[in-house]
């Protein structure tokens, strides 16, 4: 690059400009962390700050203590994420798999019975109403996993192309030489050459479940079988109804009893972790997704 | 292979060798057909029968008897006219449209701006912290991001109302009861979680860029504004115009999170965060009025998807290769 004044110069503006940014990015994190860990009082009087008065752990304390249910939450959103993803990456894999075999019978039909699934959709009452009506689904752990997240057509086509690129014909043409069947085929040839994108896939279906609080909202109103985001939707609604008194008393009492200020933050904060924690090693496939995904499949 | 048969097409034998070919590939194809039963299945029953379902927008819908139960809207088209007599109809539809415009502006408009800036950053450790920190936000649930902006606008210790106004001796504001407020919160909302989305695909688009052309271009004294206008700009935009066409055929839909949950569901402010899909939820399962859901759900889909149609049709026809179809 050449070292001139001006080139000096705009690369002041650029780090500038980026660094207020990055600052716009991280600071609502930093609040959030930070009000998990501001001793209540202080929270109550000074409000939610950047630089609180006085710190505590209470809130952590507390979590550890007495967070049965958000335990319970959290252990939900966990099963729901690991099943979902695996049935997610099991069935689109096999789909796409077959989508991507040049002489499959029927190819195009069935590659635009899919695609045509991301043009059109009934929407939430025809949808609500058969899985409620006709599948049962409300209140069982089943409204968290099948609704809308099980399987998309997008990453399925992803899968597909990715296939068709990389794996050769000669390649399956070798293993049915070899004498291996279909199954097998998928099993030790077109998974293991896929890897990379099932990853990208996979990625994105486990932060769907992991971030999922409609499903919940839509079909469960009993909290056993809620994740930690209904847990905390739940929890900053009912703050709403308290405070702008549309809540009988009794239902006030009730609420009274229910972690505070700090502690909804640091639940708040204990929901993102997982997040955070993988971010640093993963970043690589969020962001090969996001530019795969904007291409069309 | 099957497929790839010889048919001599003689009489009797040409035929049974057919006849032989097709069983062969069925047995050929039948586990792959099989294995791809589950996914083709699932689509089915999530897409398809819902969409069977919109008929239930000219019917008087009630929970017990399903949509095929229930009784016809008589006339057929009442739902609609409850609707649309209503100011709900043009309010949601408002919103919904004049949001989606603003998101698209801003977030693509900035999205570029940063995706250069970025770029153009000598410093690759400082690259990787920009990029991690710009996306990062996109990862959160709306429930989180709720949660964040109620720390920042809660009447009673919000930051905005305890910290920040009063360094400049102003009166707190109920914030969750000032419409005029939240076009401007969601923006900035939408802007501070979606922008990564897009800025990471510019930047990908921009890498894609030949640096040669830099280089011959400062050789022959271009300015830094100069490079950015007549080689970056110029070569991102088939990008530009794949994303936001993709955003334009969405116009009809909105992010439920974001209208739901970021406004806490707060009656007050429903002129300004009203939206075809907060609308449909409410409709649904708050006001147990299933039928005007219903009605506008349909409106939502039908016209969302002739959207699709003319946008992808429009693109099709002044550049081919970016049509999504």
């Amino acid at each position: 690059m050449l070292k001139t004044r001006e080139n000096r110069r705009y690369q002041i503006l650029c780090n500038v400009v980026l660094a207020l940014l990055t600052i716009f990015m991280v600071f609502p994190f930093a609040l959030l962390f930070m009000s998990s860990i501001t001793e209540e009082n202080t929270l109550i009087m000074n409000g939610y700050s950047l630089f609180p008065r006085k710190l505590s752990l209470e809130a952590y304390k507390y979590i550890f203590q007495n967070g049965q249910k958000i335990f319970h939450a959290y252990g939900v959103t966990i099963f729901v994420t690991v099943a979902g993803t695996c049935i997610n990456l099991w069935m689109s894999s096999m789909l796409a798999f077959g989508l991507s075999r040049k002489n499959l019978p029927f190819r195009r039909v069935i590659t635009f019975y899919v695609f045509f699934t991301m043009l059109f959709n009934g929407g939430l009452v025809p949808t609500y109403m058969m899985y409620t009506g006709t599948f049962h689904i409300k209140n069982t752990i089943f409204a968290m996993i099948v609704p809308n997240l099980l399987m998309s057509a997008v990453n399925v086509l992803l899968v597909r192309t990715y296939f068709t690129n990389s794996i050769p014909e000669a390649l399956y043409e070798a293993a049915e030489i070899d004498g291996a069947g279909q199954m097998r085929i998928y099993f030790q040839v077109a998974l293991p050459l896929g890897k990379p994108i099932l990853v990208t896939t996979g990625l994105f279906a486990a932060l769907g479940y992991w971030n999922d609080w409609t499903n919940g909202l839509y079909y469960v109103n009993q909290e056993q079988f809620w994740g930690i985001q209904n847990l905390l939707n739940k929890m900053i609604s009912d703050v709403q109804a308290l405070t702008s008194g549309l809540m009988s008393k009794e239902m006030a009492g009730m609420i009274a009893t229910m972690p505070s200020v700090s502690v909804r933050m640091a639940i708040a904060f204990v929901a993102m972790l997982p997040i955070l924690a993988v971010y640093p090693f993963l970043q690589k496939y969020f962001a090969e997704g996001i530019a795969m995904g904007a291409v069309k499949g | 292979m099957p497929g790839m048969h010889r048919n001599n097409g003689e009489g009797r034998l040409g035929l049974m060798e057919k006849k032989n070919n097709r069983l062969a590939k069925f047995k050929y194809w039948l586990p792959v057909f099989i294995m791809m039963l589950p996914g083709l299945l699932y689509l089915f029953i999530n897409n398809y029968i819902p969409m069977g379902g919109l008929i239930s927008a000219f019917k008087q819908v009630n929970f017990a008897d399903g949509i095929y139960g229930s009784p016809w809207a008589d006339p057929w088209y009442k739902n609609f006219i409850y609707l649309f007599t209503s100011k709900d109809a043009l309010e949601i539809t408002r919103n919904t449209i004049l949001y989606n415009f603003a998101f698209i502006l801003v977030n693509n408009s900035l999205g570029i701006a940063i995706a250069i800036f970025i770029s153009d950053v000598q410093s690759k450790r400082a690259k990787k912290v920009y990029q991690s920190a710009i996306l990062f936000p996109f990862l959160m649930s709306m429930v989180i991001v709720s949660y964040i902006v109620f720390a920042l606008l809660s009447n009673e210790n919000g930051m905005l109302n305890k910290s920040i106004l009063p360094l400049f001796g102003m009166e707190p504001v109920s914030w969750y009861a000032t419409p005029q407020a939240w076009p401007v919160i969601l923006i900035l909302v939408n802007f501070w979680k979606g922008v990564g989305y897009g800025c990471l695909i510019y930047i990908a688009s921009i890498a894609g860029i030949d640096k040669a052309i830099y280089e011959a271009a400062r050789i022959d004294g271009a300015s830094r504004l100069q490079l950015i206008g007549h080689i970056t700009l110029p070569s991102i935009v088939p990008s530009v115009i794949t994303l936001v066409m993709l955003n334009v055929s969405k116009i009809f839909f909105s992010d439920f999170g974001l209208f739901y949950q970021v406004p806490q569901n707060s009656g007050a402010i429903y002129s300004t965060t009203n939206t075809i899909d907060t609308y449909v939820y409410r409709a649904l399962l708050q006001q147990n009025n299933p039928s005007m859901s219903a009605a506008a759900g349909f409106y939502q889909s039908i016209v969302g998807f002739v959207l699709v149609l003319a946008v992808n049709a429009l693109v099709r026809k002044f550049s081919k290769e970016n049509a999504l179809f």
